[in-house]
C-alpha cells in the first residue's frame, strides 16, 4: 500500500480566498493510501518544505501531492525538497489548484469542490508513478546568433569574451543591421555610425567569432546542448578572398536601377555593391535578379575590371553544417507597409516619407549626403510635420494593437536635429501621447519643446491631402477643438515597427513560440525574459519586444549570460519522462514516427520473444536524447504500445477516473 | 420612466453597441470629418462626453445635424470605436422623443428622389418609421 502525503497551499489570499485549503486536506484524508494531509500558508516557503520533508520522514510517506500553483512555477521546487528528504522527485505530483482554480473562480464552494477534484486526480495518478532517473547528454561548446544588428553582435561579442565560440548568420551582405541606418541616437544624439562601427570591427575581428553574412538559416534539428544547423551560405559571385573592395565593380556597372535597401529606395544601386561604405564584410554582392550577365548572358564588366580576378558568376550557394550548444534569436524588426493608409497618401506623395526613410534624409552618409531636402523638386523644406502613432497602437486589421516604443523618443530627436541644423524650419509633431519613461528621455522631449521651440500639439492626423507645391495635414487638436488644416513642405510617418518577416519560420523551425504579433515570447514575462520556452533557444533585441537601442544591448547582454550559463555546463541533466515502446504489442506500423515533432523515432528490426516464440520484427525504436516528452506518438499509436514515462496511458485513465 | 443622464448615456452605448472606453481620444475621427468644420461638438468629443456619462449637451448639439453618415471617422478610427454609430444612436433618441417625425416617400419632391443614393433612403426611412 502506498503512503501518500498530501500538502494543500494557500498561496497566502491566492488560493485561500477563493478555496477552502482545510476542507480540501481534510476530504482528501479517507481516500486509501493517504497517510497524511495538511494545508499550509505557504508551501513553497522554507517552512513549507520542511513540513513535506519531515512528514516523508516520519509518515515514511513513498509519494507525494501538493495543490498548489502551477507546475511550472514551483514543481522544480517540491520535487528538490522530496529528494532531499530521500524520495525520487519523480513521485511528486502537483494539483495546480491556484491558476486551474482559485484564480478563474469567484465562488468558493465550486472552487473548493473543484480543487478536491483536482486533489484525487492527482492522488489517483501518484500512486501510479514509478521512480524515474535523469539522463545525461553532453553540451556542444559553441553558440549560433542568427542576425546580426547590434542585439546579435553585443550577444556574440558578450559570448566570444568569455572564450566560447560564436557564429552569427546574417541574411543581407553586411552586419550592422537597422542601427547601421540611423544618423544619430537619442538621447545623447551621439552618431549611430560611429559607436556602432567599433562593435562591427570587433566582432569581425574576433578570434572566436565566424560571422555568415548573405547567409540564412536552413535547417535546425537537435536539442539544447545538440542542435545541428544548416546554414546556406548565398552565393555571393564574388570571392570573399580576393576581393580587396576598392569598388570599382559598382562603378563601372551598368545596371544600375536596383533600388537601394539600404537607403530605404531612396537611391539606386548597381546591381553588384556594397550595401554602405562601412559594411562588413567589405566585399560586394552580385544581385542576380537584376544582373545582366546572370539575365541575358550579356556584359561581364565587373569581372573585366576587377584588379583582383574576384568575380566569381560561377559560384553556387554552399550549405555548412555546424553544431551548437545554443541557439540565440536577433532577427530585429522591419517597418510596417504603408499601403493599408492610404489616407496619408504615402505612395502618392513623395513628400510623406517613413521615419526611417527621414533617417536616410539626413544621414551625412545618405542620398543626399545630409542636405534636408523634399524628394519631389530637390529644394530645401521650409515646414515639416511629424505624426507619431502611424499604425500603432491600432485594434484594427491596419496596425498594431501595441506601442512601438521607439517612436516618441525618435520623433523628438527628429525635430531636434531639423532644429538644430535648419532654425528657420517650422516643426509640428502631431501626437496621441508622448510617451518617454526612461533614462533622460522626457528631459530630451521637453528640450525640444522647451529649447528648440518645436510645436507638439495633441491630436492624431486624418488626413494629407497636396495642395499645389505643398501638402495640407488635416488634424485635430484635441486640447482645444481647433479642426486645423496645416500647411507642410514635408510630413513624416513615425511607422510601427513589427518583427523580420521571417520569425515565424524561424520560429517553426526551433519550435520556438511566438505571439500574435509574431514577437517571440519569452519563457516568463517578468522573471525569464531573455529565454524561449524552447530550452536552449534565446531572445535578444527587438525579436521579443520593441525596444530601444540602450535595451536592446542590455537584454543582449543577458541572453549572452545565459548562453554562458548553458555552455559552460559539460553535461546536462535529460528529462527522463521520454516515450517508450512496448516491443510486445508495437506493430511496427511506424505511425508515431510520423508524428513525432522532433525526429526521436526509428524502426529496427529484432527478435522479439512472442508468447515463447522468438520472431524477427519490425519495431519504433525511441532515442531517449531526441524525445522531448510531448506525448504525439502516444496518442498516434493505434496499439498502444507507445507511452510516456511520468505519463503513461495508465496514469492519465486513472486521472479521467478520479475526477468522473 | 424617466431615466438620468447618466443612465440615459449608459443606454445610448448599449443600444449602439459601441465600445466607447476602446476610444483613446486620438482625434482621429474629428481630423478625418469632412463636416467637422460645421460641428459644435466634434466626434471625438462627442465619445468622450459619452464616455463620461454625459447626454443632454450632446442631444441639443447641432453635431447630430452635421453628420452625414459619411461614416469616414468609423473607418479611420484605429481602435474600432465607430464614433458614427453613436452619433446615429443619440439622433434616434433625441427623433424619437420628437414622435411624429415621419418620412413620407410619396412627398419626396422628384429631383430629390432622383438624385437620392439609395441607402440614404432606406435609411432615412429606417430612420423615420419607428
Amino acid at each position: 500500500m502506498q503512503k501518500i502525503g498530501v500538502f494543500v497551499c494557500w498561496c497566502g489570499s491566492n488560493i485561500a480566498a477563493t478555496v477552502d485549503v482545510a476542507r480540501v486536506a481534510e476530504s482528501v484524508k479517507s481516500i486509501p493510501g493517504v497517510a497524511f494531509a495538511a494545508d499550509y500558508r505557504y508551501m513553497c516557503s522554507e517552512g513549507g518544505q520542511e513540513l513535506m520533508q519531515k512528514a516523508i520522514k516520519d509518515y515514511g510517506l513513498s509519494r507525494v501531492v501538493v495543490c498548489s500553483c502551477s507546475p511550472r512555477m514551483h514543481e522544480a521546487t517540491f520535487r528538490k525538497a522530496a529528494q532531499a528528504a530521500g524520495l525520487n522527485p519523480y513521485l511528486v505530483e502537483i494539483a495546480n489548484i491556484r491558476e486551474h482554480c482559485s484564480w478563474v473562480h469567484k465562488d468558493k464552494e465550486v472552487a473548493t469542490a473543484k480543487a478536491i477534484a483536482l486533489a484525487k486526480a492527482a492522488i489517483a495518478k501518484v500512486k501510479l508513478n514509478t521512480p524515474l532517473v535523469s539522463g545525461e547528454s553532453a553540451v556542444v561548446k559553441r553558440a549560433l546568433v542568427i542576425g546580426g544588428g547590434i542585439a546579435g553582435l553585443q550577444t556574440a561579442l558578450d559570448i566570444a569574451e568569455a572564450g566560447y565560440k560564436v557564429d552569427i548568420v546574417e541574411k543581407t551582405p553586411s552586419i550592422g543591421g537597422k542601427m547601421s541606418q540611423l544618423d544619430k541616437t537619442f538621447p545623447t544624439l551621439d552618431c549611430s555610425a560611429c559607436i556602432l562601427t567599433p562593435k562591427m570591427v570587433e566582432a569581425a575581428t574576433h578570434e572566436n567569432i565566424t560571422i555568415y553574412t548573405y547567409s540564412e538559416i536552413e535547417k535546425v534539428s537537435g536539442y539544447v546542448g545538440q542542435f545541428e544547423a544548416v546554414i546556406r551560405k548565398k552565393a555571393r559571385s564574388v570571392s570573399v578572398d580576393r576581393c580587396s573592395g576598392c569598388g570599382i565593380c559598382s562603378e563601372k556597372c551598368p545596371s544600375k536601377k536596383a533600388k537601394s535597401e539600404f537607403d530605404q529606395g531612396l537611391r539606386n544601386r548597381s546591381a553588384i555593391y556594397i550595401p554602405f561604405a562601412q559594411a562588413i564584410p567589405n566585399v560586394p554582392v552580385i544581385d542576380r535578379e537584376n544582373c545582366l550577365k546572370f539575365q541575358t548572358g550579356k556584359c561581364g564588366i565587373c569581372a573585366k575590371v576587377c584588379p583582383a580576378g574576384a568575380i566569381e558568376y560561377e559560384q553556387e550557394d554552399e550549405l555548412v553544417t555546424q553544431k551548437y550548444g545554443a541557439i540565440v534569436l536577433a532577427t530585429g524588426f522591419e517597418p510596417i507597409d504603408m499601403a493599408k493608409f492610404g489616407e496619408f497618401n504615402y505612395e502618392y506623395c513623395p513628400d510623406v516619407i517613413t521615419s526611417l526613410e527621414f533617417e536616410r534624409l539626413t544621414n551625412a552618409a545618405g542620398p543626399t549626403q545630409g542636405h534636408l531636402v523634399r524628394l519631389s523638386d530637390g529644394k530645401k523644406p521650409k515646414s515639416i510635420v511629424f505624426v507619431s502613432c502611424v499604425g500603432s497602437r491600432d485594434t484594427t486589421e491596419r496596425g498594431k494593437t501595441y506601442c512601438s516604443k521607439i517612436c516618441c523618443m525618435y520623433n523628438a530627436k527628429h525635430a531636434m536635429l531639423v532644429k538644430e541644423k535648419y532654425p528657420d524650419i517650422d516643426v509640428q509633431v502631431f501626437y496621441i501621447d508622448v510617451r518617454t519613461p526612461g533614462k533622460s528621455f522626457d528631459e530630451f522631449y521637453r528640450r525640444a519643446v522647451e529649447e528648440y521651440g518645436v510645436q507638439y500639439t495633441k491630436g492624431m492626423v486624418g488626413k494629407i491631402t497636396e495642395e499645389g507645391d505643398h501638402l495640407l495635414v488635416h488634424a485635430s487638436d484635441v486640447a482645444s477643438g481647433a479642426q486645423l488644416s496645416v500647411p507642410a513642405d514635408m510630413v513624416v510617418l513615425a511607422t510601427a515597427i513589427k518583427p523580420a518577416a521571417d520569425a515565424r519560420k524561424l520560429a517553426t523551425m526551433l519550435t520556438a513560440s511566438i505571439d500574435t504579433n509574431d514577437f517571440f515570447t519569452e519563457a516568463h514575462p517578468k522573471l525569464r525574459p531573455v529565454e524561449s520556452p524552447t530550452a536552449g533557444i534565446f531572445l535578444s533585441g527587438v525579436c521579443q519586444g520593441p525596444k530601444d537601442i540602450p535595451e536592446t544591448v542590455a537584454q543582449a547582454g543577458a541572453a549572452a549570460v545565459k548562453v554562458l550559463g548553458l555552455l559552460s555546463k559539460d553535461k546536462l541533466l535529460t528529462n527522463p519522462c521520454v516515450a517508450t515502446c512496448n516491443e510486445q504489442t508495437c506493430s511496427g506500423c511506424l505511425a508515431c514516427e510520423k508524428v513525432c515533432p522532433y525526429g526521436a523515432i526509428s524502426a529496427e528490426y529484432k527478435l522479439v520473444n512472442v508468447k515463447g516464440l522468438k520472431e524477427r520484427r519490425l519495431i519504433a525504436q525511441v532515442n531517449e536524447a531526441l524525445c522531448q516528452g510531448c506525448g504525439a506518438c502516444t496518442v498516434a499509436c493505434p496499439s498502444g504500445a507507445m507511452d510516456l514515462k511520468g505519463f503513461s496511458n495508465k496514469q492519465i485513465m486513472a486521472e479521467v477516473d478520479a475526477i468522473c | 420612466m424617466h431615466l438620468t443622464e447618466k443612465e440615459e448615456a449608459a443606454e445610448i452605448l448599449r443600444i449602439s453597441g459601441v465600445k466607447a472606453d476602446n476610444c483613446m481620444q486620438c482625434g482621429k475621427c474629428s481630423a478625418a470629418c469632412p463636416a467637422g468644420a460645421k460641428m459644435d461638438i466634434l466626434p471625438h468629443r462627442f465619445v468622450w462626453e459619452l464616455m463620461n456619462g454625459r447626454v443632454n449637451n450632446l442631444a441639443a448639439s447641432n453635431t447630430l445635424w452635421q453628420c452625414l453618415s459619411c461614416f469616414t471617422c468609423s473607418a479611420r478610427c484605429p481602435r474600432g470605436v465607430d464614433p458614427a454609430k453613436l452619433i446615429e444612436a443619440v439622433r434616434l433618441s433625441v427623433i424619437r422623443k420628437q414622435g411624429e417625425n415621419r418620412l413620407n416617400v410619396d412627398e419626396l419632391p422628384a429631383e430629390i428622389d432622383e438624385m437620392m443614393p439609395q441607402q440614404a433612403l432606406v435609411s432615412a426611412l429606417r430612420k423615420y418609421n419607428k
